[in-house]
Formats: C-alpha cells, sequence, structure tokens
C-alpha cells in the first residue's frame, strides 16, 4: 500500500485538518437541536403580545430560560461552524482567511455570551 | 489551447442551474443573513433585559413598514434554510439521492417554507396587531 500516514495518525483518525469529523458531526448536532428549538422559539414570539411585560413573564419561566439559553448557544455553535465553512472556502489569501477566521469566531463567542447573559438577567428579575 | 475537447465545468452566467443547485447556493447566503439576523434576536434579548423604555424603542422599528419587511424577509430566510436544512440531514444520513427524489424534495422545501412563513406571520398578526 503506498500510504504516506503514519500508522499513529492512522489510529488517531483526525486527517489533514486535524479535526477528524467533528467539525461535520457538530455542525448537524446542532442542527437538529435547532429543529424544535426555531419552530418553537419563531412561534412563540410572534404569538406574544408586542409589550415588555409579557415577554418578560414568558421569559421567566424556567422552561423558557432553559430553552432560549440553549437556543443561543445552539444558533452562535451552528453560526460559527457555517461561516468558517463558508470562508475557507472564499477566502483563499492564508493571512486573510486567519483574520477572517478569528473575527468570525470570536464574534460568535462574543454575541452568544451576551445572548446568554441578556436571558439570566432577564429571567433573574433585575 | 489548440485541443479544447475536454469536459469543462458549467459557465456560471449562461448555464442555467437546477433547482438544488440553486438552493444549494441559497442555503449558504441564508446561513450567513441569518448569523447576521441572529443579531437582531441578541438585540431583542438585550433591549428587553435592559428594560421597557429600550424593548418599546425596538419594537417600534420591527413594527414600522421597513421593519415589517425586514422581519417577513428574514423569517423566510429562517425557514428556508430550516427545511432545505432537513433535506441535508436526510442526504447526511444517505437517503432522498435519486434524482426525482432530489427535485421533489426541493420544490418541498420551498413550499413547506412558504407555509411556515405565512402560518407563523398569520400566528403574529392575529394576536398582536
Amino acid at each position: 500500500m503506498k500510504d504516506l500516514r503514519t500508522p499513529l495518525s492512522h489510529v488517531k483518525g483526525l486527517g489533514s485538518a486535524r479535526e477528524g469529523t467533528s467539525h461535520f458531526w457538530h455542525q448537524r448536532l446542532t442542527a437538529l437541536l435547532l429543529i424544535p428549538l426555531v419552530l418553537w422559539v419563531g412561534f412563540s414570539i410572534a404569538a406574544l403580545p408586542a409589550d415588555h411585560a409579557t415577554l418578560v413573564d414568558w421569559v421567566q419561566n424556567p422552561l423558557v430560560t432553559v430553552a432560549l439559553v440553549l437556543l443561543v448557544m445552539a444558533v452562535f455553535y451552528h453560526a460559527q461552524l457555517g461561516l468558517q465553512v463558508v470562508i475557507e472556502d472564499y477566502v483563499s489569501s492564508h493571512a486573510r482567511r486567519t483574520l477572517a477566521l478569528l473575527t468570525s469566531n470570536l464574534l460568535c463567542l462574543l454575541f452568544g455570551i451576551i445572548g446568554v447573559i441578556s436571558v439570566l438577567k432577564i429571567s433573574f428579575g433585575s | 489551447m489548440s485541443n479544447n475537447n475536454h469536459p469543462v465545468s458549467p459557465h456560471l452566467q449562461i448555464y442555467r442551474l437546477p433547482l438544488t443547485a440553486l438552493l444549494s447556493i441559497t442555503h449558504r447566503i441564508t446561513g450567513v443573513l441569518l448569523s447576521l439576523g441572529s443579531l437582531l434576536l441578541v438585540g431583542l434579548l438585550v433591549a428587553a433585559a435592559e428594560g421597557a423604555e429600550a424593548y418599546q424603542g425596538l419594537i417600534v422599528h420591527f413594527q414600522a413598514w421597513y421593519g415589517q419587511v425586514f422581519l417577513l424577509g428574514l423569517l423566510f430566510s429562517l425557514y428556508l434554510h430550516f427545511c432545505n436544512g432537513i433535506r441535508h440531514l436526510f442526504w447526511d444520513v444517505g437517503y432522498g439521492f435519486e434524482l426525482e427524489t432530489v427535485d421533489l424534495t426541493a420544490r418541498l422545501a420551498i413550499a413547506v417554507a412558504v407555509v411556515l412563513t405565512v402560518a407563523t406571520w398569520w400566528v403574529g398578526g392575529a394576536v398582536s396587531v
């Protein structure tokens, strides 16, 4: 067999990207998780009257709080993984690609954190 | 360049993309749009956490005509990405690769996205306006 990979590399199964299939797998897992969450949040928010008190009341329901935190985390993780693929496909210069990836990853993390903290702030009633 | 008899890739400006190819690039575009749109969700949460005044300040824009147009577009993007994503999940486990099936599910994804958009919009209109 003509194979330049070492036996160790075979056993680890991580491939040339050194991440194995985790990117692919996490993209699919977050997609599955988002199927019920998106339907739920889409119709729930549409059904809410537009005033602040009703929204706060709704968010403070413990189940809603948990689901919203989960939604925000899944959305931004899914977005980060998706944007990564788009950047890797279309930005060919190594320097610019690295910069774009760092920026995109950082922004997804940042807005994910802001989202989660906002949900918790509403939920714990400040 | 004299012997140019080799197969070439489709010339994108004159080649009419099949529906599946069109949905494929749309999936990417809506994905990027929705990444930006998710900032709106965060904006809403931040405003709601800030207080009634900040929240109303944002809602006013959602209820204006441009906000409504924007929301409708975003909602359709969301459901199109959602339905086409489910199509991808079926492909990932090995189902639905026959050409007729691929074409059928493409049409189905668009149709369901329209139905979900109209349904969500109707629920919103029935309650909040």
